[in-house]
């Protein structure tokens, strides 16, 4: 089953969808598909660690990371699919991040990775969007945390309906060209291991959203205002979103 | 006016607090600042700055930054007054900061300093716990240090920004059993209050009940199970906070499920 949320008569209301076909969400606003904490895990993509491998050892870093490395993306980043992603007015240049959303279906404290499935709710797809990632010392919450920066959904497929979550396709389009292709089993760290990592620390509650991990920003996945960006997940779903300059939509607001 | 939430017959209940700091249900009953279930006083993102005053930065070995150091923390880790905060075993440093957390009162896109002090609808405590053993150099002060479940208590109440006449002249002080054991005032802040809600609204849209923990001062000092821990903002508040072990805090999680 694919649980969608969509704005009815200005309330958020749950829908849920037989099939994986979004012609049904076309005249429909979409919100995001989960409502709590979203968690991203940087440097989990395993092409992205190796390239940046030779740094760790070096300042600022001295030693590569022993564990997850975690970053929080605010709810004012966390839009629906269809909903514009505001790219900023000077022209800072701006990524598409793909990666698979993993959704916490009822709350847990420090869960074992034997057990820590048990947890998972669901799946779905995020663009953890960013302007370009100079720096992993230091929080990026000015490259992570701009409005809109954050599509999530446009469902949350339940964890029984996808086989094999180490193994799904990730193409990412822009325009509607083929632009980026990975797969889950590029992850690092895979779902049990964040699940039980970050319940170390962290109570993880249900609608909670942990973003797997995603690629280097390479030129491939430079968005500018005006493009259409999809990404699409095997048995999971495809997230769509329309780059648009953000004093546009600043002047549609007033 | 004074205001926080407390648990009443397990529903969170707004309150106001009076000047013997009790609480206040709507209809007047009063709650002994002793017997109140404190909860945090308000929900939303937070942001705590790091090295904003000049003397904790040299504490740390650190030159004051040349922006503000920002970092988030997720709503797991606040906890009320009078709760429990558990460090855990095995760890060699734990320590408090005391902080003047100010409440975002209306929706803020793009401030400017000269209009900022208007977005901020009250003030609050926080005590910024952070176990510096898991310090890691990826997105520090990474998230193992800092979001830690019963790791951020914050209260008891928010007061209004119109009781509050200078929020930049303000003591802040922490206690470990009576004991003080850091002391420093807000007009030392590297980045103050004006200058972080315009550089935030510059990047993203603020919402009320969004909180920017303002940094600490000088005086840091390990905690250990046992001990009480007091911070306090003069003329905000005195948030009191109790540590507890790895197995009494295990222990707690089985009562409460």
């Amino acid at each position: 089953m694919r649980h969608c949320r969509i704005l009815k008569d200005g309330v958020a209301t749950e829908v849920t969808l037989a099939t994986a076909d979004t012609q049904d969400l076309t005249n429909e606003t979409v919100l995001p598909a989960t409502t709590g904490t979203v968690f991203g895990i940087a440097l989990n993509d395993k092409s992205l660690y190796a390239k940046l491998e030779p740094s760790f050892s070096e300042k600022p870093h001295v030693n590569p990371p022993t564990r997850p490395v975690l970053h929080i993306k605010t709810d004012n980043t966390h839009i629906g699919y269809g909903a514009a992603i505001p790219a900023p007015a000077d022209g800072t240049p701006v990524y598409a991040g793909p990666s698979i959303g993993i959704v916490i279906g009822k709350q847990t404290t420090r869960v074992s990775e034997a057990e820590a499935l048990e947890f998972v709710g669901g799946y779905t797809v995020v663009n953890e969007v960013s302007l370009v990632e100079t720096s992993f010392y230091r929080p990026a919450v000015k490259a992570k945390c701009r409005d809109g920066f954050c599509p999530i959904g446009p469902w949350v497929v339940d964890a029984a309906d996808v086989a094999n979550v180490a193994a799904l396709s990730i193409v990412t389009s822009i325009n509607g060209e083929k632009v980026h292709a990975t797969n889950t089993d590029q992850l690092r760290a895979g779902v049990a291991e964040l699940v039980s990592y970050l319940s170390s620390f962290m109570t993880l509650e249900a609608g909670d959203l942990i973003i797997a991990g995603t690629p280097e920003r390479t030129d491939a996945l430079y968005l500018k205002a005006g493009d259409t960006v999809s990404i699409n997940i095997e048995s999971v779903g495809v997230l769509e979103n329309p780059v648009v300059n953000e004093a546009t939509i600043d002047a549609a607001q007033g | 006016m004074k205001r926080a939430r407390i648990l009443v017959d397990d529903q969170l209940t707004d309150v106001t607090v009076n000047d013997s700091h009790n609480a206040v249900l709507a209809d007047g009953t009063v709650i002994a600042e002793t017997e109140a279930n404190w909860q945090p006083p308000c929900t939303g993102k937070m942001f705590v700055l790091g090295l904003n005053y000049a003397d904790h930065a040299a504490e740390l070995a650190f030159k004051a930054p040349e922006e503000p150091l920002v970092f988030l923390k997720a709503p797991n880790t606040l906890l009320g007054h009078r709760q429990n905060t558990y460090r855990p075993d095995q760890v060699d440093y734990m320590h408090y900061e005391c902080e003047l957390v100010a409440v975002i009162g209306k929706t803020a896109k793009n401030v400017s300093r000269a209009e900022a002090m208007d977005y901020i609808g009250g003030y609050t405590v926080g005590n910024d716990y952070a176990i510096r053993d898991y310090l890691e150099n990826y997105y520090r002060p990474n998230l193992r240090v800092k979001s830690r479940d019963t790791c951020t208590p914050l209260g008891p109440y928010i007061i209004d920004a119109a009781d509050v006449a200078d929020p930049h002249n303000l003591a802040l002080r922490t206690y470990i059993n009576g004991e003080l054991k850091q002391e420093g005032s807000t007009k030392d802040m590297v980045f103050n209050i004006p200058f972080l809600v315009e550089y935030l609204s510059a990047i993203m849209t603020l919402e009320p009940g969004d909180m920017i923990f303002t940094g600490t001062p000088e005086g840091l000092a390990d905690v250990q199970p046992g001990d009480e821990i007091v911070t306090e903002v003069e003329g905000v508040g005195r948030l009191v906070n109790y540590i507890i072990n790895e197995s009494q805090y295990l222990k707690s999680l089985t009562t409460e499920a």
